[in-house]
């Protein structure tokens, strides 16, 4: 007699637990011939919200974690993606990829994670500068994450868009909230899974899955939420963002017919988007027999 | 036995009184009864043929007449940026165009007073402000942007700059030609082309630089200026030919114009309110730290985004800062802007005044213990005494709303937790200070506080190579140095 498969319950991943929705609502996710894959959570405002207080509990520590620490902890995840690539493999082809497809974008995934893991500790020094004002100071700017940011992650693919969108974000010390694909999100639930299996505290990634239509509005309106990156090129979307997040003078990033599988759509500017430049002034005593004069 | 009484320093006679009047003299400066708009490199009737008065906030006279731009005359200042840059400024080798921008630097010094008088007639700043920071630094930062001219590849690495196209930019009314500065600048610098709104209430400078602008043979339309209140603004915000909207000033209307490009491809940056904290620790030095609080909010009577209007005082020192800062405040000469002692000018305009006014009111009424210098003000014109509030708590409005006036909440603390998360608990994070000796200190706070700027035993101190700008609420992009190229550049 043959084995009895067991058979993975999807849920979604908030605060480094896998809670189903609070909600206790899923929709079918069907492979092309109808058959009925996996109730995959279809996440409430309330999942959201949750999701929103566990991304700014976290924040603190993540942000004021080493450059190196970071770009250790990305590193972890694309050796965590790396050996489980032949789940990602067989999910994708259950979700309609053949099998050289889905290899290719499982390679360019974890690839995407270990350029991005040596971007932590490096960025910081590309757009900082020293400023040479002309008083007695000393003036120095550099960039600081910009706290919990609300992705819409791809829908075209399941899992290279979704790397491609977190990874500059957490690089660059913020945490964040990620709707997934709503057409392909087995993925997306498995790489909660890998990022739960690498030393990412709980909170700095948090993966709903469900439909953007009904969650985009709480994603752009939410006061806690300081920046919002949608991937996409649904006009109505985008506009719907861009009024909503004027609430709390959110910053918004509008991804319009990126592809994540090119090389270009990964970069060190990814990561400035979603820094913030502070700039500290210090009186010098004595420079050029100018007084400082506090 | 009688209570006894800390003596009162009185600087209202003895060598308070014995200050003459330095009045600076306005003979060599030239206003023009009536201004046009500057279209295309010339001075345009306003289509709806309207004019406003522009008056001085000190004498309450006025100055000059401002033509009101309506949309029509929006749309011929567009469509002359939009030629301008399609014939001509595009095409334009970079350092061509360092060139002129180099001259308007060299030309605004050399007529720096005439700058430095009109500015302080129309807006109501003290000279000695306007003179020795606003027009110089205004000056500056043209000469900086000019230089980055034909050197924009070193500032993307591995990126290739082009220019947006046609900027629009609206400016307030607190440092008016240093505004224009700050968006004009860096919008030519990297190849777009200009229309510009001054705040209806201080055109005169922005239309000086205009004539400046001419004067230095810029290509017509690379820089346009229009006059007018919000419609006029509205109807450049609007415009459906521009592609970059940058703005400096409240966060109210800075939300409505991140409302109205909502939709388009418009790029936006933003520049708004702030309510800053300077904290002052007890190991501060004590002197220089009053003198920051004093610079921190009653430089240019408070009308500043980046004042430190909160201040956090710890407990230890408090009684010790607040009699020296009273102390300083009686030695603040408040009146008129165009003498040289002056120290605190106008405020801007009857309808600022009253806002302050009301906020006082409200202050009081919420219960925090009130304070002002006993100095006289002038009876014409819009004077406010410099204003503490003492014993303020994290619920009042005079510590979570943005006054823009000679008004400083005060609030002690005891730990340095404490006051980070009172620092830092507002919408907004233009700005902060921090006072104390201790290196290790400094950049704790600095580090934690959530804030653009942040001044460590210094305040309200700016550059062209330093960029200013906020986090949260107080609005996104940066101004100034290399991160200020940024805003105006695609790739």
């Amino acid at each position: 007699m043959s084995r009895l498969e067991i058979i993975k319950t999807y849920k979604i991943y908030i605060g480094g637990q896998f809670p189903r929705t609070e909600s206790g609502r899923y929709y079918p996710l069907k492979n092309k011939s109808g058959k009925v894959l996996a109730n995959i959570c279809l996440s409430s405002r309330k999942d959201f919200r949750n999701a929103v207080v566990a991304a700014r509990a976290a924040f603190g520590s993540w942000s004021s974690k080493s450059g190196l620490n970071r770009s250790q902890i990305l590193y972890r995840i694309a050796e965590m993606l790396e050996g489980r690539r032949a789940q990602f493999i067989q999910e994708m082809q259950l979700q309609g990829s053949s099998v050289k497809a889905a290899e290719d974008e499982v390679n360019l995934a974890i690839d995407r994670l270990v350029y991005y893991a040596g971007w932590c500790d490096k960025y910081q020094q590309l757009f900082s500068s020293v400023n040479p004002v002309a008083s007695s100071h000393f003036n120095f700017s550099v960039p600081e994450p910009s706290g919990v940011v609300a992705i819409l992650a791809p829908q075209e693919n399941s899992l290279i868009g979704l790397v491609s969108a977190i990874a500059p974000v957490i690089a660059g010390g913020n945490t964040c909230i990620v709707l997934a694909s709503e057409n392909y999100p087995l993925c997306a639930v498995t790489f909660a899974e890998v990022i739960n299996s690498s030393d990412v505290p709980g909170g700095v990634v948090n993966i709903l899955t469900g439909s953007a239509s009904e969650l985009i509005v709480h994603f752009a309106s939410h006061m806690d939420v300081n920046a919002v990156v949608y991937y996409g090129s649904n006009e109505a979307q985008i506009k719907l963002i861009q009024e909503n997040a004027v609430a709390n003078v959110k910053r918004v990033f509008i991804h319009n017919k990126a592809n994540s599988l090119d090389e270009k759509a990964q970069g060190p500017y990814h990561i400035l988007d979603l820094q913030e430049i502070k700039t500290t002034w210090h009186p010098i005593e004595n420079i050029g027999a100018a007084k400082a004069g506090y | 036995m009688a209570k006894k009484e800390t003596p009162k320093l009185d600087f209202s006679k003895g060598w308070g009184s014995t200050f003459a009047p330095a009045p600076e003299s306005t003979s060599h400066i030239q206003v023009k009864k009536q201004y046009d708009l500057f279209i295309n490199g010339k001075w345009v009737k306003p289509e709806s043929g309207k004019y406003f008065p522009s008056i001085n906030p000190a004498t309450e006279q006025v100055i000059s007449s401002i033509a009101e731009a309506n949309e029509k005359d929006v749309n011929k200042a567009v469509k002359a940026a939009r030629d301008a840059y399609n014939k001509v400024w595009s095409k334009m080798p970079a350092k061509e165009r360092a060139k002129y921008i180099y001259r308007i630097a060299r030309t605004i010094q050399e007529r720096a007073r005439e700058f430095a008088v009109i500015e302080t007639m129309d807006g109501g700043k003290s000279i000695r402000e306007s003179r020795d920071i606003d027009v110089p630094l205004a000056a500056n930062h043209f000469f900086y942007y000019a230089g980055w001219a034909d050197k924009l590849e070193y500032a993307f690495p591995n990126r290739m700059p082009k220019p947006l196209g046609v900027a629009g930019q609206i400016i307030p009314w607190n440092f008016p030609l240093l505004m224009a500065a700050w968006k004009i600048a860096p919008a030519l610098a990297t190849g777009n082309t200009v229309v510009l709104k001054p705040a209806e209430t201080t055109s005169l400078t922005a239309l000086k630089l205009a004539e400046v602008i001419a004067d230095c043979g810029l290509p017509e339309g690379v820089v346009n200026i229009v006059t007018g209140a919000g419609k006029t603004g509205a109807a450049l915000v609007n415009h459906p030919d521009i592609d970059k909207i940058a703005f400096t000033g409240s966060t109210d209307v800075g939300k409505i114009i991140q409302r109205s490009i909502a939709g388009t491809s418009k790029k936006l940056t933003l520049e708004l309110g702030g309510k800053a904290a300077n904290i002052i620790f007890d190991d501060a030095p004590i002197n220089q730290a009053v003198e920051g609080i004093v610079n921190g909010i009653f430089f240019n009577q408070g009308h500043v985004c980046c004042a430190g209007s909160r201040l956090f005082v710890q407990e230890g020192i408090a009684d010790l800062v607040i009699s020296k800062l009273k102390d300083r405040m009686e030695t603040l000469i408040v009146g008129d802007p165009m003498d040289k002692n002056t120290d605190i000018g106008a405020i801007n305009s009857k309808e600022q005044l009253s806002k302050i006014n009301d906020y006082i009111s409200i202050g009081k009424n919420e219960g925090a213990e009130f304070y002002q210098s006993s100095c006289a003000i002038p009876k014409k014109g819009f004077f406010c005494r410099p204003t503490l509030f003492l014993n303020a708590s994290q619920s009042h409005r005079i510590v979570q709303e943005e006054i823009f006036g000679p008004v400083l909440a005060v609030q002690t603390f005891r730990t340095i937790e404490e006051v980070i998360e009172k620092a830092n608990n507002i919408p907004y994070g233009l700005s902060a200070g921090v006072w104390t000796d201790k290196g290790s200190k400094i950049f704790n706070l600095t580090t934690k506080l959530r804030a653009g700027v942040v001044w460590a035993n210094t305040y309200n101190k700016f550059d062209p190579t330093s960029p200013f700008g906020g986090y949260k609420e107080s609005g996104f992009g940066r101004e100034g140095g290399i991160h200020g190229l940024h805003s105006y550049v695609k790739f």
